[in-house]
């Protein structure tokens, strides 16, 4: 999928890029259900559970409680068979870089008490554009790894029951339902028509020419999107789909689940009230 | 009484007519074979007989009943009329949308509310009978094309829908894949169910059909027996279904001349 990268210009490599990230996440849906804590609850215990941790994230106002939330998704981690290099690959490379990224300049930028200054450039570094810094970085890391933990460790149709199981209308479920594969197909149509148009070109195009060509490809891609998104939904129509989610297994709520929602409640509780 | 009617039906996309006009009846229990080059209608009238497209004008019946749009909202009707029509798409991809083959193929039964035990039955049933039990677990997206054409298939004939509509079956397959198709659709539930198989594969019609409409730009131009159509070389060189060429016969003899040849 991904071959040399030589000859190959931004946009088509962040849709191989993209690919890539989603045959990932399709194989990690396939083991969805193997052994480990996360898999084996409920899950719309896990949903809300998750989402709830994921608000207690977002809510903390103190460094030391969204750290130790991220310990909580770390011990989380372990204990559902999540690897560590997955979680770095999966999210903290992405999720985690580009939120360094964006609150770097804040460390320079940000009015305050100088801590330290950058050799050569003599850049000061301050104690508050350090800790805003600090705090974009842990609660993306934060958030990230939890959200990363419902995908990699709950089949979508079990999350899009769930969804439904919460009342979320059936139309965005159904919208949901089709969305996930539908843009595997549609990056798909992107890599493919990349790779055709690449077979069809000889040396290096000129910038001018590079940027006309991702606008028409924009295009042609808008138009299959439209098309691609009407297949999908015909062939689950076809078989009788009508926005309900119906599974082989059902959900029950056992001991350990009501375990796991008083785990749950109780950190975010915790969490929420120490970090206020 | 005759499975499909349809009468007068009209429909286009945007101002482009895919069907015009056109008035059929298909009786139950037949094997039909809709005929027409690319661009004819045959996938567009398939996906109206299935209740996916309903016509701007003209009237299309279903064992006798209007297949309206509003009817097939009822749930009730759906549920009927989705658990006896099945359609297999051209394209696979579109049609597989699972984590695994086994989900791929569970799905239907479970959209019809069938017991979660009998779904289980049928599903590895039907990938017994299409050789795919070794599939199970695998992520339909990663499979070969013929191997999606045959899940995608399975997903369809688990349902053991009473009428089958398949778009191309054998598009995309190798010979032995071909041969295997329809023998599988020709033996499957013995031969009892009604077939309608839109191609352009004059090689298969003997086997997979007792009638065949041929479709022009969107009309339906003759309706004829296998043997009939294929004796007639200038309907089906009007509809582009043959094709004349030059060639040569080898080293044996060789020299070059027109040439009728079916596709």
């Amino acid at each position: 999928m991904t071959g040399a990268t030589g000859s190959r210009g931004a946009v088509e490599r962040t849709v191989d890029g993209l690919l890539h990230a989603m045959e990932r996440a399709l194989s990690a849906e396939a083991g969805a259900g193997g052994a480990g804590l996360l898999q084996s609850i409920d899950p719309r215990v896990k949903l809300a559970g998750l989402l709830a941790l994921i608000a207690a994230v977002a809510l903390s106002h103190r460094l030391g409680v969204i750290a130790a939330l991220l310990a909580v998704g770390l011990l989380l981690a372990a204990s559902s068979r999540v690897q560590v290099a997955t979680l770095v690959s999966g999210v903290w490379l992405t999720a985690v870089g580009f939120s360094v990224a964006l609150a770097l300049p804040a460390v320079f930028l940000t009015p305050g008490r100088t801590v330290a200054t950058l050799p050569l450039v003599g850049w000061a570094m301050t104690a508050t554009g350090l800790t805003s810094a600090a705090y974009l970085v842990l609660r993306v890391a934060a958030a990230a790894t939890f959200g990363f933990l419902l995908v990699f460790t709950t089949r979508w149709s079990h999350v899009l029951k769930a969804l439904r199981s919460f009342g979320m209308p059936i139309v965005l479920v159904a919208v949901l339902a089709m969305t996930y594969r539908y843009i595997l197909l549609l990056l798909e149509a992107a890599h493919d028509m990349f790779v055709a148009r690449r077979s069809r070109t000889v040396g290096r195009l000129m910038p001018a020419v590079r940027r006309r060509l991702a606008g028409q490809s924009a295009g042609v891609l808008l138009g299959r999107s439209l098309q691609l998104g009407s297949e999908v939904y015909l062939a689950m129509q076809a078989r009788g789909f009508r926005g309900e989610v119906y599974l082989l297994d059902d959900f029950a709520m056992g001991r350990a689940d009501w375990l796991a929602v008083a785990a749950f409640a109780a950190v975010t509780t915790a969490a929420v009230w120490a970090g206020r | 009484m005759n499975l499909f009617e349809l009468d007068s039906v009209t429909y286009r996309f945007s101002r482009i007519v895919a069907v015009d006009g056109l008035s059929m009846a298909i009786p139950s229990g037949t094997r039909v074979a809709l005929l027409g080059a690319n661009g004819s209608g045959k996938s567009t009238l398939l996906r109206i007989l299935d209740g996916l497209y309903f016509p701007e004008s003209g009237r299309v019946r279903f064992l006798g009943e209007d297949l309206t749009e509003s009817r097939v909202a009822d749930d009730d009707f759906a549920q009927r009329f989705r658990r006896r029509v099945g359609l297999l798409f051209q394209n696979p991809d579109v049609q597989l949308f699972n984590a695994t083959v086994f989900d791929e193929v569970a799905f239907g039964p479970l959209q019809l509310r069938r017991p979660a035990a009998e779904v289980r039955a049928r599903v590895m049933d039907t990938l017994e009978r299409l050789r795919l039990t070794h599939l199970v677990d695998r992520v339909p997206h990663r499979l070969s094309g013929g191997e999606k054409k045959r899940v995608a298939l399975a997903s369809v004939l688990v349902m053991d829908p009473e009428v089958l509509l398949l778009d191309e079956p054998t598009d995309a397959l190798d010979p032995r894949s071909q041969s295997q198709l329809i023998d599988l659709l020709m033996t499957w539930a013995d031969g009892s169910k009604s077939v309608i198989t839109a191609t352009h594969h004059l090689g298969i019609l003997d086997e997979i059909a007792d009638r065949c409409f041929v479709l022009d730009k969107g009309r339906l131009v003759a309706e004829r027996s296998p043997a009939e159509l294929l004796q007639d070389e200038g309907l089906l060189d009007r509809t582009n279904l043959i094709h004349v060429h030059r060639h040569r016969h080898g080293d044996v003899h060789v020299h070059a001349h027109p040439h009728t040849h079916r596709l």
